[in-house]
């Protein structure tokens, strides 16, 4: 036990900023402010009705929260904790990715089969995209050229071309597919599939068009298949690695992103559900909804080094860089 | 690589292959009394919009891909349905959302051996069992599945001693008797059994309680020790009753109290508030089981066709009892067909009437294959012969 708080506190020594972590609490109604160099709580606060998606922009200076059932999104300061404003988000967001330079926000709104796509300056919608019907995962290309959706009862993940705000491909995946994550080079694509459980890995060409590359499943002995359930999903900025949450069976896989081989599973908190790198990717949280708290990876040692207790029913999870 | 992947991405985006699907809910309406409560009336639009949905989602799905869902409706009674019949095979139509008692189901199926039926509300296990069509589908679970579903839950609460009150009609009988088989099964002791006679007439009365008040207590007066009342009453005569006239104060099971369900109009879990909106926006009121069933009915035709890109009935067969085949349905598990009868294997919600209480299949009961096979007829019990055992 002491070995192991001696490497932890190596590891956040060596860490060189403060980073703040913010994570949603879907029943508390509130967000949780950590400390990644202490872990210390600093403080939880009111974020809205249902927040559950949540991200920061590239300056780490403004926290965008979707608050699920008071339709719209709601923007603090990062540093302060303060409500900034809101942004118009159309009915029940879930989920939303920003655009890499900050400017335009998209939304998927589960209830209404549609993507808002929003500017984050004007604080105007700029488009709706019509998609699959219950929209939930979000992911944008690293040249900002494609927005994947993907809808969890048609079960597609739709490549919306973000010069005309139209769909441009349409890619079947497994049942009720929950997250999407491409690669920093752009290459390749990560979709999970809740209920089919499993992983649709697609090459993406230069253009942008995908190819489906294979499928990742997953078997841990002693654990029904069923809860098996691939929720949320981060690659690492190499490209090695990609870390998938399997919901109820409380368990966050470890994958060879290239082989696709599945090389571990760490045991986490229960119902896991979304995932994020801290800067730098020494270390991974998970967001764990039954046991209401994050529990914090070890990307190096790939193994769980600490549980830090938050909210009711944490949901998303995000870490804000250099925050004074 | 290269070109393939240019050929794949072109095939999605001009939808030229894609197929059509015209599919019917054909849905037999009896005469019957008035329900005991006036929550349980039927919607004129029952079942039809839950079929509406799903050509919805089916269709929203299938556009992407070049498909087309369209469904039509036939609302008739039990002599007409030869009629009915006659005009669904006119159309050509090969996918049939069939809702009736099991006297004519078994007529209409038989003489449409082409047609693809899935069952959306007949319960009866002998239609998965000896009495099982190679061309039947069922959706809507088993009494069986729903007797089980109690017996696990109150296996696993430690509510082994039951008093068992059924009715006096056959319908009644018969799923008092799927309560015994479940009560062997998860070795729970029916202490005593009492009949309640349907002696005719209207369910409801302007004095009703009163007379309830009085009659239904010692009708279950001086029973040996129990943990709990389990209630077969398929003819609405008198379980909404039972809860709160009996003589020993128990938690009450089954046809009233806690009620094995397919859905509820209140489940918000595994994404099922995004499915309630949808419908009640639709349809302006709350779900049914019924339309529940007739929505995962297309639903799992839509995925067929959308997987498969055919419209074929035998292909559409083939692959929804592949091992393929999976389908979300708002109960947190794939729900899939059982291939050795075509029963729909999927959990069953208990409900209160306000809330799902709990779901079986419940924590710590374990099956070789499926949990969910802990629920009915399982392949080693069920006499069907009419489907290829596929697993």
């Amino acid at each position: 036990m002491h070995l192991f708080l001696a490497i932890v506190l190596i590891l956040v020594a060596t860490s060189v900023t403060a980073d703040r972590i913010f994570v949603s609490n879907e029943r508390s109604n509130t967000v949780t402010a950590i400390d990644s160099k202490t872990w210390e709580v600093i403080t939880e606060f009111p974020a809205g009705m249902r927040p559950r998606g949540i991200t920061v922009s590239p300056d780490g200076k403004k926290l965008y929260v979707c608050a699920s059932d008071d339709n719209q999104v709601r923007v603090f300061d990062t540093g302060t904790f303060e409500e900034l404003y809101t942004l118009p988000s159309g009915p029940d967001p879930e989920l939303f990715v920003l655009e890499p330079s900050g400017r335009r926000l998209y939304i998927a709104n589960e209830d209404d089969n549609l993507v808002t796509v929003v500017d984050t300056e004007t604080r105007e919608v700029l488009a709706e995209v019509p998609v699959g019907v219950e929209p939930e995962g979000m992911a944008i290309s690293p040249d900002s050229a494609f927005v994947v959706n993907t809808s969890e009862t048609t079960n597609m993940a739709h490549f919306i071309d973000t010069e005309t705000n139209t769909i441009k491909y349409n890619m079947l995946v497994d049942q009720r597919p929950r997250y999407a994550d491409y690669t920093a080079d752009g290459k390749r694509l990560f979709v999970t599939a809740e209920i089919g459980g499993t992983v649709s890995v697609f090459d993406i060409a230069e253009d942008g068009a995908p190819t489906e590359a294979g499928k990742i499943r997953f078997e841990v002995p002693g654990v029904q298949p069923e809860w098996l359930q691939p929720v949320g999903a981060k690659v690492t900025s190499d490209g090695q690695w990609l870390f998938v949450a399997l919901g109820p069976s409380n368990r966050v896989a470890v994958v060879d992103a290239r082989t696709l081989e599945v090389e571990k599973y760490i045991l986490v908190g229960e119902r896991v559900w979304q995932l994020a790198f801290t800067p730098g990717e020494e270390f991974l949280l998970t967001t764990n909804g039954n046991t209401n708290d994050i529990t914090v990876i070890d990307v190096a040692q790939q193994t769980a080094v600490r549980s830090i207790p938050v909210g009711d029913q944490p949901w998303g999870v995000i870490v804000a860089p250099n925050v004074n | 690589m290269r070109m393939f992947a240019i050929l794949f991405a072109l095939v999605l985006a001009t939808p030229v292959r894609g197929v059509g699907l015209h599919a019917t809910v054909l849905r037999v309406d009896y005469p019957q009394f008035a329900p005991i409560s006036r929550f349980d009336k039927k919607p004129a639009d029952l079942i039809i919009a839950g079929a509406a949905l799903a050509t919805q989602d089916n269709q929203t799905t299938g556009h992407f891909l070049g498909h087309t869902f369209e469904t039509s409706t036939i609302a008739t009674t039990p002599e007409n349905v030869a009629d009915a019949l006659a005009q669904i095979k006119a159309q050509d139509i090969s996918i049939v959302v069939l809702s009736a008692k099991s006297s004519e189901l078994k007529v209409l199926v038989d003489s449409a051996p082409n047609i693809l039926f899935f069952n959306v509300s007949s319960g009866d296990t002998k239609l998965r069992d000896v009495e099982c069509r190679a061309n039947l589908f069922h959706i809507t679970p088993s009494n069986a599945m729903r007797a089980d579903a109690v017996a696990q839950f109150a296996a696993y609460k430690r509510w082994s001693r039951w008093l068992l009150v059924h009715g006096s009609n056959p319908a009644d009988l018969e799923l008092a008797e799927e309560y015994r088989r479940a009560a062997t099964k998860f070795g729970i002791d029916i202490v005593e059994e009492r009949e309640i006679l349907d002696t005719g007439g209207s369910r409801r009365a302007d004095t009703g309680h009163v007379a309830v008040q009085r009659q239904i207590p010692v009708l279950v007066q001086g029973v040996k020790p129990h943990d709990i009342v389990v209630v077969a009453d398929a003819s609405d005569v008198f379980a909404p009753y039972l809860p709160f006239h009996l003589w020993d104060p128990r938690p009450t099971m089954g046809s009233a109290g806690l009620r094995p369900v397919n859905f509820n109009a209140a489940t918000e879990s595994w994404g099922g508030t995004q499915f309630q909106s949808r419908f009640e926006r639709l349809a302006g009121r709350y779900v049914t089981e019924a339309d529940y069933d007739a929505w995962l009915a297309l639903r799992a035709v839509g995925e067929a066709v959308v997987r498969t890109g055919s419209n074929d009935p035998e292909v559409l067969r083939d692959y929804i009892l592949s091992a393929s085949f999976e389908l979300a349905a708002f109960k947190g598990w794939p729900v899939t067909f059982r291939t050795w009868n075509g029963q729909m294997r999927q959990p069953i919600l208990l409900y209160d009437g306000r809330i799902t209480a709990s779901v079986s299949p419940q924590e710590g009961f374990l099956h070789q294959y499926s949990l969910l096979d802990t629920l009915g007829l399982d392949r080693f019990e069920s006499r069907c012969t009419q489907f290829l055992e596929g697993q």
